[in-house]
């Protein structure tokens, strides 16, 4: 069914943490991920040939951000969101796409689908890829048939990306529980959704990239003076502040 | 977004189709002209023959169009399987409404009940195929509150222009319809000019910046692509026109769409017998180019936010 399933206190929602400040624009994972899945669930996916476009669910952009020395190249991998409140699913007239209630993540049933290309036209993220070769959209499962495999050890039951990433910049779990390491990492380096303002409710969170450590990107544009170390110093060595005060206008004359 | 010929001759030829059968409905009890038997023969069949051929066509836009039935279930939640079951559901009333006229020579009030439940049926079904384009937020061209009223008056004047010139080739014709051409065709043109107008001056809240979640460093741009072909998002959303082709087309639509065939129904109302055949005639060629036209516009002209992160710096 296209209706969203009710979500829970607690819910379950499972998805990935995308760490930009140690991404290194390998693009690793998307290559890993096409491995996976072109043998997986939604496999075989088309490759790119004359009269197919190349099916990715995962695709590494590279952005600018900022002018000057202040700004960022930053690599930026995209792939399925896993929304909670994914519009991809509701605009479906077959009930092909879904959302599971267990664990939060949004498929389609290549079964039913009747590949009118809808879900892709309401996914703001790019996510859904048609597969001229099935006549149908195919997305990331979050390695549904890896993450649950019995046979497969515990440590590499995680997404395909997740497994390969030379960086760790990619973390995958529970985001519905608070108490994960998802969840946690989210909360210290201040994880964010994309595109908010649309109100889809993403579950992945983005960390951006870390301040630069000599300062300069910190959003200050003067340089430090001795004027300020000496200000930054408690009140009982006022004496030294005095002398470094008297030093930094000599100096600067 | 790619204009794909499928849905743009889907929406032209079912939206005239469910206007003629609109008109059709709401005018037989008022005007003598439609209540003749020839008059039902031919409306009826040209109504539910654009209608199929529009349903067709959009199955050629499916990537497994055996399965289309199934998007019937999922009317809860989705425009385009409310769209699917109205178009079912208004055969019905529709193909009753000719029943009668085959069974009784003057159905009367059996043809009238027909009439008004299809009409209404009609207005329902262009309604639900304008929200299947403005229920997405993620395209602003589209999703908008000019997109539903003017799919339902461009069907509404298109379906005019044919009841207009069916009922003067079968020697009906019928000053009154014409009237309803005129009043239609400028509340389309209205509400077209207030659309172009809308998209022209708003901007989809999104940007580069809340894509990426960058902004909090600076102003955001594409560095790299993740890849050097075009991918199926590129082709299916990044479909872009030059700016000037957009105007020459517009200003082709606004001629063969409205200027043409408004002028040519004056004619029609004014003229002689012969001459309101051919005007009226040539009025509905004139307006099937221009709503082509008006129909590629409106997807190719429509921009979506995925763009944002292949290097567009506004939607």
């Amino acid at each position: 069914m296209t209706s969203l399933p009710e979500t829970l206190p607690g819910q379950k929602k499972l998805g990935l943490v995308i760490d930009l400040d140690t991404c290194v624009g390998c693009h690793a994972c998307a290559v890993n991920c096409k491995e996976w899945n072109a043998s997986g669930h939604s496999g075989p996916l088309s490759d790119f040939q004359s009269k197919s476009d190349g099916v990715w669910f995962n695709r590494v952009h590279t952005f600018e951000a900022g002018e000057g020395e202040n700004s960022r190249t930053v690599n930026f991998p995209r792939s399925c969101l896993h929304c909670e409140e994914p519009a991809c699913v509701t605009v479906c007239p077959t009930g092909a796409s879904y959302k599971r209630s267990e664990d939060g993540i949004v498929l389609v049933n290549a079964d039913t689908c009747i590949g009118c290309k809808l879900c892709s036209w309401a996914c703001p993220y790019g996510a859904r890829e048609f597969d001229e070769d099935d006549g149908v959209m195919k997305k990331c499962t979050l390695c549904v048939d890896k993450i649950y495999n019995q046979n497969l050890p515990e440590s590499d039951r995680v997404p395909a990306c997740v497994s390969t990433c030379p960086t760790h910049a990619r973390h995958f779990g529970d985001l519905g529980d608070p108490d994960s390491d998802v969840s946690r990492l989210v909360a210290e380096r201040g994880g964010y959704e994309l595109m908010p303002e649309l109100g889809y409710k993403p579950v992945n969170r983005y960390l951006p990239p870390r301040a630069r450590k000599d300062g300069s990107s910190c959003g200050s544009h003067e340089s430090i003076s001795l004027v300020d170390l000496a200000s930054a110093k408690s009140v009982s060595q006022s004496k030294g502040a005095a002398l470094l005060r008297w030093a930094d206008r000599v100096l600067s004359r | 977004m790619h204009p794909a010929l499928s849905v743009i001759v889907f929406t032209t030829a079912s939206g005239a189709g469910y206007g003629l059968l609109v008109w059709y409905g709401l005018l037989l009890p008022f005007c003598n002209a439609l209540n003749e038997r020839i008059v039902a023969f031919v409306v009826l069949p040209v109504a539910l023959l654009l209608v199929t051929v529009g349903l067709l066509s959009s199955t050629f836009h499916l990537g497994r169009p055996e399965r289309a039935w199934r998007a019937f279930s999922q009317w809860r939640t989705s425009w385009l399987s409310r769209e699917g079951i109205c178009s079912f559901v208004t055969y019905m009333p529709a193909g009753l409404l000719l029943l009668s006229w085959i069974v009784w020579p003057a159905p009367g009030g059996l043809a009238v009940t027909f009439g008004l439940v299809a009409a209404c049926a009609s207005l329902v079904t262009i309604y639900c195929t304008a929200m299947i384009y403005a229920s997405l937020k993620t395209i602003h061209q589209w999703y908008n509150s000019y997109v539903a009223p003017n799919y339902l008056a461009l069907g509404l004047y298109t379906g005019a222009l044919l009841l207009a010139a069916i009922l003067r080739l079968v020697g009906q014709g019928s000053q009154a319809v014409e009237i309803v051409v005129l009043i239609f065709g400028l509340l389309a043109l209205a509400g077209k000019l207030a659309y172009w107008r809308f998209i022209a001056t708003t901007r989809h809240p999104s940007s580069p910046e809340s894509a990426t979640g960058l902004g909090g460093i600076g102003k955001v741009r594409l560095f790299e692509a993740p890849h050097t072909e075009e991918n199926y998002l590129m082709r299916e959303m990044g479909f872009k026109i030059a700016r000037k082709h957009a105007d020459k087309l517009r200003s082709i639509s606004l001629i063969a769409l409205f200027a043409i065939p408004i002028l040519l129904s004056l004619v029609a109302i004014s003229g002689g017998e012969v001459l309101a055949v051919v005007a009226s005639v040539v009025a509905v060629i004139s307006a099937a180019l221009g709503i082509l036209v008006e129909r590629w516009l409106f997807f190719a002209e429509a921009k979506h936010v995925v763009m944002l992160f292949y290097g567009a710096q506004a939607v």
